[in-house]
């Protein structure tokens, strides 16, 4: 299931906004697709994101992704867990397996991005 | 007719096809063939078959069997190795070089009986190494029967596999050595069973007619269930292999690399009676020396070193990596990479080129990983 609350990239990454804070993952169907995730690879606090530039990488036994910001802002925060545990990312992509925690420096730009109806039609053309 | 016709996309398809497709195999195409890379998850099955069994579809490789009275010897004379020397059972790694040395393919070559070999192809190189060796056997007493499309090959792996395959087949599991092969049968099914694999683990590949291997694996699949066997797909067999410190034609073997720079000089019989395709090349490339070295690493810093990646020495490029991947079993990145024999001893520490990092990493013995006897 695709969650309700959430926002989307074409990319698979998710986003949820609460205030000017906004939290960033890769979807489930993301995950599934890559496989076991072995590597997450995240920017440090303070780092610039630019709206649809990577910000990072995640490897899977067979592959690696680039990761795509959501939407532009300061990182403030990454998933620490994730250095250890990076295969959360694939059993809780949307609450343990979150990446990143980001101050939105342009609020409006959530809505470039696909709602749930939007990516589900997305994922489900393959 | 070919038990593995081309499909309408130009793969072929091995006769288990939709079994994987029934298994939720995600399916790609691996050297012209429609292949499961894995059914659930690479992880799982990797840990299966290192600490149960594993079964996998190797119908994709070429099966080569090469008959008369002079088979040996033209082997001998294609191969670098020494076919005439196996006892009948026996098998042992082989390479198809070219003239000027490069390695055309590695093989496994079975000694089947006096007049009678198995020659074991890469799936991609099947049809090139078949080409090579009937141009090789070319005037002697022996005639290739190329029956890649027409043989099935199903591997059991693992720590269990013995005891699955055992109550299964007339061959005597107990006396069947490593790198040996039997006739018999399996569940009834006329089959070759050999002691071989590419796991780093205990078990054995299974040959039988294309038709046979539907009802083959279900037989298979069901005696492995209650041991906790898995399907096991590419993507778990290349982390097995990698661990194994196994090369993989395309990865660590091609046209450009000779057997003695992949640490398998031994494998080239050089002293063996008469001349064979390659010998005055291999001859030279082992007086003058390997210029680089297939080495194993182990990153120690953060990152997975793949496929091409740089490696350096300082500010010195050495090298490239070959095969990297997060090693299932030890929990660490692990790769082998192509280094300047200077950089190749044990605990040098190098640094291989990780996207916009270097991550230090330490040559280590191979193989990563070995099974406890």
């Amino acid at each position: 299931m695709i969650p309700s609350d959430l926002h989307y990239t074409k990319e698979h990454e998710w986003v949820r906004v609460e205030g000017d804070v906004a939290t960033v993952g890769i979807t489930q169907h993301a995950a599934d697709q890559l496989g076991d995730i072995v590597f997450v690879e995240l920017p440090e606090p303070g780092k610039r994101l630019e709206q649809f530039a990577t910000f990072g990488v995640v490897e899977s036994v067979k592959a690696v992704s680039d990761l795509f910001a959501p939407v532009a802002g300061e990182v403030l925060e990454g998933n620490a867990g994730l250095a250890t545990t990076p295969e959360v990312v694939n059993s809780d992509p949307y609450g343990a397996g979150w990446m990143l925690r980001v101050r939105l420096s342009d609020p409006a730009q959530v809505g470039q991005l696909l709602d749930p109806a939007a990516y589900e039609a997305l994922t489900a053309e393959g | 007719m070919t038990e593995m016709p081309k499909r309408a996309d130009g793969s072929r398809a091995t006769p288990l096809l939709s079994r994987h497709e029934a298994l939720g195999g995600r399916m790609i195409d691996f050297g012209g063939w429609r292949m499961p890379v894995q059914y659930t998850s690479i992880l799982e099955e990797h840990r299966a078959v290192r600490q149960r069994a594993g079964i996998f579809d190797l119908s994709h490789m070429g099966e080569l069997f090469v008959e008369g009275s002079e088979a040996a010897a033209a082997l001998a004379g294609a191969l670098v190795t020494d076919p005439p020397s196996l006892e009948v059972g026996r098998a042992h790694y082989s390479m198809i070089c070219a003239p000027d040395g490069g390695v055309i393919d590695d093989l496994i070559v079975y000694r089947l009986a006096r007049d009678r070999f198995l020659v074991v192809a890469n799936a991609s190189n099947a049809p090139v190494v078949s080409d090579a060796l009937a141009e090789r056997l070319d005037g002697k007493r022996a005639i290739l029967d190329d029956r890649s499309l027409a043989t099935a090959l199903v591997a059991v792996q693992g720590p269990a596999a013995r005891g699955i395959l055992g109550p299964l087949t007339d061959v005597d599991l107990s006396t069947l050595r490593y790198y040996a092969i039997a006739e018999g049968n399996v569940a009834g099914i006329p089959a070759l069973v050999a002691r071989t694999g590419y796991t780093g683990e205990d078990g054995f590949e299974v040959f039988v007619d294309g038709a046979a291997a539907g009802e083959l694996w279900d037989i298979l699949v069901g005696a492995g269930a209650p041991a906790g066997m898995l399907p096991v797909g590419l993507g778990a067999r290349d982390t097995l292999r990698l661990e194994a410190g196994m090369p993989l034609y395309g990865n660590e073997l091609d046209r450009a690399t000779t057997p003695f720079e992949a640490g398998l000089g031994r494998v080239v019989k050089l002293a063996k009676a008469g001349d064979f395709v390659g010998r005055d090349a291999l001859a030279r490339a082992a007086k003058a020396g390997p210029r680089r070295l297939l080495v194993g690493l182990v990153v120690r810093g953060r990152g997975i070193g793949r496929h091409g990646y740089p490696v350096w020495a300082g500010d010195r490029r050495t090298g490239a990596v070959t095969s990297g991947t997060q090693s299932p079993t030890l929990g660490v990145p692990i790769a082998m990479a192509y280094v300047a024999p200077g950089d190749a001893a044990m605990g040098t520490m190098l640094e291989v080129e990780v996207r916009d990092t270097r991550a230090v990493s330490e040559v280590v013995p191979l193989p990563f990983y070995s099974r406890a006897r």
